[in-house]
C-alpha cells in the first residue's frame, strides 16, 4: 500500500461485490415470484448469504415442492461453502468474533477473490473485502428485486419463468468446464426429469443429488493403490 | 412447516455449513476426494434445477416458452454474457413466446 489507500486486493474485492451484487435483483424478484413475501426474501439474503442456496430454495417452492425439499435442496447446495472454509480458515484467523463473521461471508466469490492473492496479508484483505462488499450489493439488491417484483404482478407475463431457467444455467455454467462434471451434470438433469412424474415436486432435485453423490464417488480416482495397478 | 420456518431453518443449515469449515479438522482438506465429490454434487444440484425449472409443471413434464429461455441464455452464455444479462435475455425470450404463441 505504497501509493493510494487501497491493496490491490481490496480493490478487487469491491469490484467483486459490485458486479455479483447485481444478481440479487434477480433473486429479490424471484423469490417474491415463487409466492415468497419482501420479509422473508430479504431475511435469505441477509442471514442465509449464498446465492445458489437462496435460488434453489425458492426454485423448489414455486415449483411446488414442499418447505422441506426447498431446505433440503439449499443445505445440499450449501455444502461447497464448508470446504471454502477450510480453506479460509487458515487465511482468516483471528479472534473467534471475527471467525464468526468471516464464516457468515464464506461463499464462491469472497473464496475465489481471496485465494487469487499470493501472500497471505493479501488474502486475508481480499476476502474481508470481497466478502463485505458482496454482502452490501447483494441485500440492496434483492430488496430493490423483491420490491420490483412485488410491483410487477403476474411473474409469468414477464418471463419470470425464463429469467428463473436463464438464472440456474447461469450457475451452473461455469462449473462445466471439466468432463466429469458435463457427465455428472447430464446424469443428474436426466434423473430430476424422469422422476418428476413419479414423486411428489421438490424431491426430483433431491434424487438428482443422490445420483450425482453416486457418479461422483465412482469417478474418484482409486485410493490407496499403486499406479501400476489403477488400469487392472 | 411453515413458510418462515423454512427460511430460518434453511439459514441456520446453510450458516452451519459455512462454519463446520472453520470447525472442523484442516487435514481433510489433504483429502481431495472431499472436495471433488462436494464439487460435483453442486454441478449436479444445479444441473437438476435447470432441468426442472425448464420442463416441470408439478408433477407433469411439459415444453413450453421455458425452453426457449434455456436455448436464449445457453447461447447469450456461449458469447460469455454478463450474468444479468443472461437472466434478462431468458426473461425477454420467455415473455415474447408467450406473446407470440399465446400463454
Amino acid at each position: 500500500m505504497t501509493r493510494g489507500s487501497r491493496s490491490p486486493a481490496t480493490t478487487q474485492g469491491l469490484w467483486v461485490g459490485l458486479a455479483t451484487g447485481t444478481y440479487g435483483i434477480s433473486f429479490g424478484a424471484l423469490s417474491v415470484a415463487a409466492g415468497l413475501s419482501i420479509g422473508q426474501t430479504v431475511t435469505l439474503s441477509a442471514l442465509m448469504f449464498t446465492g445458489g442456496s437462496q435460488f434453489a430454495f425458492v426454485g423448489v417452492l414455486g415449483g411446488g415442492g414442499s418447505a422441506a425439499a426447498a431446505t433440503a435442496a439449499a443445505g445440499l447446495l450449501g455444502v461447497r461453502n464448508g470446504i471454502y472454509g477450510l480453506q479460509m480458515s487458515p487465511v482468516v484467523a483471528g479472534s473467534a468474533l471475527q471467525r464468526v463473521a468471516a464464516a457468515h461471508l464464506t461463499i464462491d466469490e469472497s473464496t475465489a477473490v481471496a485465494l487469487a492473492q499470493d501472500a497471505g496479508a493479501e488474502r486475508r484483505r481480499g476476502f474481508w473485502a470481497a466478502g463485505l462488499a458482496v454482502f452490501v450489493a447483494w441485500n440492496l439488491a434483492t430488496l430493490a428485486g423483491a420490491v420490483l417484483g412485488d410491483a410487477l404482478g403476474d411473474p409469468r407475463r414477464y418471463g419470470l419463468d425464463g429469467a428463473a431457467v436463464a438464472a440456474f444455467l447461469a450457475l451452473l455454467w461455469p462449473r462445466l468446464r471439466a468432463r466429469d462434471a458435463r457427465a455428472v451434470g447430464v446424469v443428474a438433469a436426466l434423473v430430476a426429469v424422469l422422476t418428476v412424474p413419479l414423486v411428489p415436486a421438490g424431491i426430483p432435485v433431491l434424487a438428482a443429488a443422490v445420483a450425482a453423490t453416486v457418479v461422483a464417488v465412482a469417478l474418484l480416482p482409486p485410493a490407496g493403490r499403486p499406479a501400476h495397478e489403477v488400469h487392472r | 412447516m411453515t413458510g418462515w420456518t423454512a427460511v430460518l431453518l434453511a439459514c441456520a443449515t446453510c450458516y452451519a455449513l459455512k462454519a463446520a469449515g472453520y470447525l472442523l479438522p484442516q487435514r481433510l482438506l489433504a483429502d481431495r476426494r472431499v472436495a471433488s465429490v462436494a464439487g460435483l454434487v453442486t454441478v449436479g444440484l444445479l444441473a437438476a434445477l435447470v432441468a426442472v425449472q425448464t420442463f416441470a409443471q408439478d408433477t407433469t413434464l411439459v415444453v413450453d416458452a421455458r425452453l426457449g429461455a434455456l436455448v436464449v441464455a445457453a447461447a447469450a452464455l456461449l458469447l460469455r454474457a454478463p450474468f444479468v444479462v443472461v437472466v434478462v435475455l431468458g426473461a425477454l425470450a420467455a415473455a415474447a413466446i408467450r406473446v407470440v404463441a399465446g400463454p
